[in-house]
């Protein structure tokens, strides 16, 4: 019956070209080792023929700050799965979280793992979307000349509406 | 893309990931099937012990097929087929 084809043909066409599936990550920590998983998680889930955006809130800024996005450190205080295990009175004094830095900066380079600047190219490259919050601009005073190139500034609801469609949501 | 090629399916192009870690081995493949044309081979070699999972993960995911996978003693060697939908 002709009643039936329409419905049947619309579904078929419908599932002729699936809507990819896509990820939504929130990076709200701006240091060194916080930066990579939203990183990574982002770059692979382009790999995989997904849509994937990032929302970059609070000090995650820091991750598409121009001036601070190559500078990112490990916290030596208060951190007690850090590279370097110290107790909190001596992870406090100067030069304790240059040398924590500095020795996940060197587990990366020997596992040949990129940095974070190689994983900003690579995620953009892969066409990953990098949401710059704008509230955390106006907080603290970041304009979109110091971020990055390629950012889109965006509020909660901006992100949501691109949040709304995905299929996995996480929060870093 | 739903049924296995034959195993003696010829090899169009190759990717070394060996001493590489996640998501290395699985961005490299992406970009190395994104130059082949759907039913092309691709054949990568991994190290990193999570491949034997990620690549079967990659191949579901990107719609390729995954035709064999050789876990051997200290390298997994892959051969991925290009899907029609990437």
């Amino acid at each position: 019956m002709t009643v039936h084809d329409l419905p049947i043909a619309a579904d078929t066409a419908a599932e002729a070209v699936p809507r990819p599936k896509r990820i939504a990550l929130v990076a709200s920590k701006g240091t060194l080792d916080q930066a990579y998983p939203p990183l990574i998680l982002a770059t692979t889930a382009a790999s995989l023929g997904w849509e994937a955006g990032i929302y970059f809130t609070f000090y995650g800024l820091d991750i598409l700050h121009q001036e601070r996005f190559e500078k990112l450190k490990v916290a030596s205080l208060a951190n007690p799965a850090g590279p370097i295990q110290l107790p909190n009175l001596v992870g406090a004094i100067p030069g304790a979280t240059a040398a924590a830095t500095k020795v996940m900066k060197n587990w990366m380079d020997n596992a040949q793992m990129p940095d974070v600047p190689e994983f900003i190219d690579m995620a953009q490259g892969l066409g990953v979307r990098f949401f710059a919050c704008s509230t955390t601009m106006g907080v603290m005073n970041v304009s979109e000349g110091d971020l990055i190139q390629g950012c889109e500034i965006a509020g909660a609801a901006a992100f949501l509406d691109f949040a709304a469609d995905a299929d996995v949501s996480m929060f870093v | 893309m739903t049924q296995p090629a034959p195993t003696d399916q010829s090899v169009t192009d190759t990717l070394d990931c060996t001493g590489l870690l996640c998501p290395l081995p699985v961005y490299k493949a992406a970009l190395a099937l994104g130059r082949l044309a759907p039913g092309d081979v691709l054949e990568l070699t991994t190290t990193d012990p999570g491949s034997l999972e990620d690549i079967p993960a990659m191949a579901r995911q990107r719609g390729d097929t995954l035709l064999s996978v050789v876990d051997g003693s200290d390298t997994q060697t892959f051969l991925i087929q290009k899907g029609t939908a990437t």
